[in-house]
């Protein structure tokens, strides 16, 4: 373990072990109208994403439907154009790699999307598709069949399960089958959006435990998207809460649901439904509506909903407060204090 | 019968005829819900929930047949009543409340164009006045009553959008006016907040809960998350392959869960209030058009025993507790039953 670690961060340059840096990240999306198809107005799916990931670490990304989280995976997969902003991999501006250094970039990151199916060829084998990503990125060759075997076994499955369409795999079985496809190309940072959204309870252990094995043995470095709290819990070291596009609060997990500083963290945490009888002592619940993306954020994003709203929150956008070296909060209650 | 049961389901067996073969969804679904209470319908994917709640509404589809079995609401026999009887009480005495808005609310009209139609088919007393405006006015009065009681932001405004214009928490909320509006005696609820955040989740169940307290109304809260029914729910019952595997009170359900599915479940359930090592449950779920034979979590089960191979559980009464599975019988599990 040790001696591993010491070769990668040797590897990342930058020498603080910061495998992923995004500073202020925004995307919108042009409404387009009228007869000429102008643009009309924009949808603020991403206003502001800022947050570094740490080589082998998880990092989740929490916030409600709606909030930007899958747009923020997007763009660090490449897949989406940030509107402004920046991602550095590796202290290497990923806007400006050359085409060799994209391609070389696409294999490093890896997007793992919430529906199996969208990610699989219903038609083709499991061992087609595996194969197919291999010839394409150009790895694995020229034993593709046997790269594809160990990969199976990596995640879980049999050489059997190869020779399966996807309909013919279980929802658990068919999560990993689409993980051992994003890891025939040798990724080393995987984005998982909503990884066990789509699987019951009872398999969903699984799925998370394979994960964790896996960057136990192989270092990979994942951001978590998910609303699924229990589910960060369990599985990452840090955790960014987005609202309305905009981070809100970045904090170690543990000390997120120790002492979430941003009202939206609090009122997130406590209402999640404990399974456990009368543990509803005290809910804090939230009024109104999640916001309109079409309406720019002005000042603080959750003034609307906030129990604690005082007139500047409605007027300026908080600034960063430091709870600690590892903890910020973007709220004017903490500025306050 | 107990005078303050509204609904007893007995032994109740669906099959539905497929290109595959005969999907045995029901396996013997018996349960009971008492005036007044929230009684919650859990298990994993699959595993029957859905079917019950519509079985009880005699909405099955056509490829569904009712092998065998009894459901008796507030002291009829549903299903020996003809379908006029049925529609009588349908969308009256039990109203339902869908996850998916969509299937229920038609994406054409407007939200007070739907919602009067409801009344005027339904409610008895709307359909008793004679006079063109004064039926108009009764209906509008009584929309705008219900939106309030369910927080509708807006009603006046609200009534004039088409469901698109809805978000995901103004739908549910207008779902359960909608349900509540006809003071049914039973809702039957299916995943209604599967769909929405946790903290807008919060919101509708702390709704529900309140006017069902207020009308007396009792509620099957069909979910997958034990989280919801915990907070929600007075009774549990655990579905598993069609079965009610487990039933008893959430307190007695949750502390000491009895049979080896439940036990595993909350095993495997992560959790956001603590540090907890979670465990899976090994296999995956049995194919209703091949089950097992015996127990149908044996292969699944640490603790089978010969017996649970070979023979159903029986279903046992443990103080209260409902419970199948060979573990808990002292006849069976000793092999005296062969
Ligand atoms: N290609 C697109 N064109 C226009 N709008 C988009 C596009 N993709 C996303 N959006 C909008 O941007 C906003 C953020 O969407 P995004 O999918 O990133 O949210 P999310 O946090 O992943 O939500 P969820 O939890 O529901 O997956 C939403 O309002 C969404 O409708
Ligand atoms: N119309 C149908 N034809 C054939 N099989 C069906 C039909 N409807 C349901 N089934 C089967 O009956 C079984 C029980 O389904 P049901 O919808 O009740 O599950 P559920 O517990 O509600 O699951 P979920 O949590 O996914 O909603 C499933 O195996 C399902 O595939
Ligand atoms: S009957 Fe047997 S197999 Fe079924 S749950 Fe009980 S112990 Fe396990
Ligand atoms: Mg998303
Ligand atoms: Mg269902």
């Amino acid at each position: 373990m040790g001696a591993v670690s010491t070769m990668r961060a040797e590897k990342t340059e930058t020498g603080d072990d910061v495998l992923v840096r995004v500073e202020g990240l925004r995307k919108w999306f042009p409404i387009l109208g009228g007869v000429f198809q102008r643009t009309v107005g924009y949808i603020y799916a991403v206003e502001d994403a800022t947050f570094n990931i740490k080589n082998a670490e998880t990092l989740a990304l929490v916030g409600e439907s709606g909030s930007g989280k899958t747009t923020v995976g997007l763009m660090l997969a490449k897949l989406e154009h940030p509107t402004a902003g920046k991602i550095f991999y590796r202290n290497r501006d990923v806007g400006k790699l050359s085409s060799s250094e994209t391609r070389w970039y696409r294999k490093r990151v890896q997007m793992v999307f919430q529906d199996p199916y969208a990610s699989l060829n219903p038609r083709m084998l499991i061992k087609d598709t595996i194969i197919e990503v291999m010839k394409v990125h150009r790895v694995g060759g020229p034993n593709y069949y046997d790269r594809a075997v160990e990969l199976m076994t990596r995640v879980g499955l049999s050489e059997e399960h190869l020779y399966r369409y996807p309909h013919e795999l279980s929802g658990g079985q068919r999560q990993r089958a689409v993980l051992a496809r994003a890891l025939c190309v040798n990724p080393e940072f995987i984005i998982l959006d909503e990884p066990t959204a789509s699987l019951d309870v009872s398999v969903q252990a699984q799925v998370l435990d394979l994960l964790k094995s896996l960057q136990d043995e192989f270092r990979y470095t994942y951001l978590l998207i998910t609303h699924n709290l229990a589910v960060v819990r369990y599985i990452s070291d840090r955790t960014v809460v987005m609202y309305r596009g905009i981070w809100v609060e970045s904090s170690p997990t543990r000390e997120l649901f120790g002492r979430a500083e941003h009202p939206y963290t609090q009122a997130l945490l406590s209402s999640v439904p404990i399974p456990e009888p009368r543990s509803n002592v005290e809910k804090q619940l939230l009024k109104g509506e999640p916001p309109n993306p079409t309406e720019r954020v002005k000042a603080c994003p959750f003034a609307d909903r906030c129990p604690y709203v005082m007139p500047v929150c409605n007027e300026k956008t908080p600034p960063v407060t430091q709870i600690n070296d590892s903890h910020q909060v973007r709220c004017w209650l903490t500025v306050k204090k | 019968m107990v005078l303050s049961r509204i609904l007893e389901v007995a032994d109740l067996k669906v099959e539905f005829r497929t290109y595959r073969g005969v999907v045995k969804a029901l396996n013997g679904v018996s349960f009971n819900v008492d005036k007044g209470e929230v009684f919650g319908l859990a298990g994993e994917t699959g595993s029957g929930k859905s079917v019950t709640g519509l079985a009880i509404q005699r909405l099955l589809p056509g490829n569904a047949v009712i092998v065998e079995g009894r459901i008796v609401f507030d002291g009829r026999d549903l299903l020996s009543l003809k379908e006029d009887e049925m529609n009588k009480i349908r969308g009256k005495e039990i109203t339902a409340v869908f996850q998916d808005p969509h299937t229920y609310l038609n994406p054409v009209f407007t939200m007070r164009e739907q919602f009067r139609d409801i009344l005027l088919t339904n409610d008895r007393e709307i359909a008793s006045i004679k006079d063109k405006r004064e039926i108009e006015k009764a209906v509008h009065d009584r929309i705008i009553q219900m939106l309030t009681e369910v927080q509708m932001p807006a009603p006046e405004r609200v009534i004039k959008m088409y469901p698109h214009e809805l978000s995901g928490g103004m739908k549910q909320r207008m779902m359960l006016a909608m349900a509540f509006s006809l003071r049914p005696k039973l809702i039957i609820a299916d995943e209604p907040t599967t769909a929405l955040d946790v903290t807008i989740q919060a919101q509708v169940l702390e709704l529900m809960k309140s006017l069902q307290k207020k009308y007396g109304t009792s509620v099957i809260l069909i979910t997958h998350d034990l989280g919801v029914i915990a907070e929600t729910c007075s009774r549990i019952g655990v579905m598993y392959a069609g079965r009610i595997v487990e039933t008893g009170t959430v307190d007695s359900v949750y502390s000491e869960p009895l049979h080896p599915y439940t036990q595993g479940l909350m095993r495997a359930l992560p959790r956001a209030d603590k540090d907890l090592k979670v465990e899976s449950i090994g296999g995956s779920v049995p194919d209703l058009v091949d089950l097992p034979t015996g127990c149908p979590f044996h292969p699944r089960c640490s603790r089978a025993m010969e017996i649970c191979r070979k023979i159903n559980p029986r279903t046992l009464n443990i103080d209260g507790r409902i419970v199948e599975c060979h573990l808990y019988d002292g006849e069976t599990s000793r092999g005296r039953v062969a």
